[in-house]
């Protein structure tokens, strides 16, 4: 059976500019913030992000890394606004944009897991998530109601990163927070999926740490498996860790200067390792 | 009697909001911050006790959790992860709380983004979040602490379709549509009208229709007597005051 373990910069070295990328979690949850601060340090560009957007969002659209971003919302939960983000939309810094139904964005991940082109949903009809998006089409039932829905289009991706609680070097994985978000249909839905995980374990281990059905990220659907420590910090991973919110009050102040955007990037995302980042953190006494 | 003194604006409008429930019978009841969230528990505990009420995390829960209690101490009669909740919505079983920095005369509700040109916002806000797929699929309630800056003649993108956009499209396609009610820091309104249109319901102690109407840019529409508001009874304040928020968070909502 294949090891897949590999470290964050692997990761990031089977990307290329202009791909289109997923990122697991939700909001401030559980994003695999150890793989989002190495596509911060490379040299990647022109990149398309999707998804439930946070801090992840934010850090590479602030960083003039993307062409466009797919979402339903970017937010960091506790600060209902990622002011980063904020920052990119209101001046204008981002190319291109998608902004969905939350509820519709969870059906372009699960069109692209089964490889269909759409699913079909009444969410959009009547607002402006059609109207401003003029790529997005509708259908009419075939059967006899005729009904005409949005078709939201599979989210075709080539590379997805996720983190979990626990994964085997096979690349099995496993949540054990109250949610697994959308987790499971964004590794279907990845031409690749790499998986970072807080602790690496024997597989027999599994349900000494969680009932089996926390195994909801099968290896057949994932390529990589990076062991993380505190690899979602700052946002949140229950039951390993929770938020730390006065780190992302520190992240989410630096959006109104330039020079504190700056500085707070050179002194914490873009440290030349995730070992780096821990060590610092400890010295902070946080890990 | 000693009338507006025996509650507070916060207990006013979390009463209205509570009533926007009357009826529900076995709906999950899905408010969005501090003031909805109280009005949802509250409803449950007197008038309305077959909805179902989540920890806004990932759980249904029964019982009276107060705001920023430990939902480890509640019992948990369902899991609700963010995946259920969208199901939920598509199926129907759900009444939503949302709020509306916009909104104008037929209830289409922005919450996305303000200013002319939505590719570059003056504010981004939101984003469409659960709009869309909510207002379609069924029965929404608005929350708008400060009538004044929401209440515009029309919004600059429309996140919740209202009553006459709705209305433009086929049949079928509104026919879960319901914005059951508005409630303000001035009173509360709905669309039992024949036209759609936003109707004054009541109005909180103290507050006249032209001051109603000088707090809106677009026209109210009024069918007879306006009544006011109800108060609290003395088991609502209870709850509120001594169960749900006892730190008195529901009055940070107005600015």
């Amino acid at each position: 059976m294949a090891d897949k373990r590999m470290t964050e910069d692997e990761v990031v070295a089977e990307l290329e500019s202009g791909m289109t990328i997923g990122i697991g979690g939700w909001g401030s949850r559980r994003k695999p913030m150890s793989l989002v601060r190495a596509i911060l340090r490379s040299d990647l560009t022109d990149l398309h992000i999707v998804s439930y957007g946070g801090p992840d969002v934010g850090i590479l659209t602030a960083a003039g890394k993307c062409r466009k971003v797919t979402y339903g919302f970017v937010s960091l939960d506790s600060i209902p606004l990622e002011p980063h983000f904020r920052a990119v939309r209101q001046g204008g810094l981002l190319p291109d944009f998608m902004e969905l139904d939350e509820g519709a964005f969870y059906l372009g991940l699960m069109a692209a897991a089964h490889r269909v082109p759409f699913y079909p949903t009444r969410a959009g009809l009547g607002s402006a998530m059609l109207s401003e998006n003029p790529e997005l089409r509708t259908v009419t039932s075939p059967y006899g109601d005729g009904e005409e829905l949005v078709a939201i289009p599979a989210f075709d991706m080539d590379a997805v990163l996720l983190h979990m609680n626990r994964a085997d070097e096979k690349g099995n994985g496993q949540f054990l927070g109250p949610d697994l978000y959308f987790d499971d249909l964004f590794a279907m839905a990845g031409a690749k999926t790499y998986m970072s995980a807080e602790k690496i374990i024997p597989t027999e281990d599994f349900l000494r740490e969680g009932p089996a059905h926390t195994l909801k990220i099968p290896r057949t659907h994932v390529d990589g498996v990076v062991e993380a420590p505190m690899g979602a910090h700052f946002t949140e991973c229950p039951p390993d860790y929770g938020r730390d919110e006065a780190f992302q009050r520190q992240y989410a102040a630096t959006a109104k200067d330039p020079e504190a955007w700056a500085q707070f990037r050179a002194d914490w995302l873009e440290l030349e390792s995730h070992e780096a980042y821990r060590a610092k953190l400890e010295e902070r006494g946080q890990a | 009697m000693s009338g507006t003194t025996e509650a507070t604006l916060a207990e006013i409008c979390i009463v209205a909001l509570a009533e926007a429930f009357r009826g529900d019978g076995e709906v999950l009841c899905n408010p969005m911050g501090p003031v909805p969230v109280i009005a949802g528990r509250l409803a449950r505990a007197t008038f309305e006790p077959d909805l179902m009420l989540t920890d806004t995390i990932a759980y249904a829960i029964e019982g009276n959790l107060p705001l920023g209690g430990d939902p480890s101490d509640a019992v948990v009669e369902s899991y609700m992860p963010f995946r259920t909740i969208f199901d939920q919505v598509w199926s129907g079983k759900r009444h939503v709380v949302m709020g509306a920095p916009q909104i104008d005369r037929y209830g289409n509700q922005n919450f996305a983004a303000i200013g002319d040109d939505y590719r570059k916002p003056k504010a981004q806000l939101l984003g469409m979040r659960g709009a869309p797929g909510n207002l379609i699929n069924h029965a929404t309630t608005y929350w708008i602490p400060t009538q004044a800056r929401s209440f515009v003649e029309s919004v600059d993108v429309v996140s919740g379709p209202g009553n006459d956009t709705i209305a433009s499209l086929p049949e079928a396609t509104g026919r879960f549509h319901e914005i059951r009610r508005v409630v303000t820091d001035l009173g509360a309104y709905d669309f039992e009208t024949s036209d759609g249109t936003m109707r004054v319901r009541s109005l909180h102690p103290g507050v006249t229709l032209e001051q109603a109407q000088e707090a809106s840019a677009f026209e109210l529409t009024v069918t007879g007597e306006v009544p006011e508001s109800r108060l609290p009874t003395d088991e609502e304040r209870h709850l509120i005051r001594e169960v749900f928020d006892p730190n008195g968070v529901r009055n940070g909502e107005f600015r």
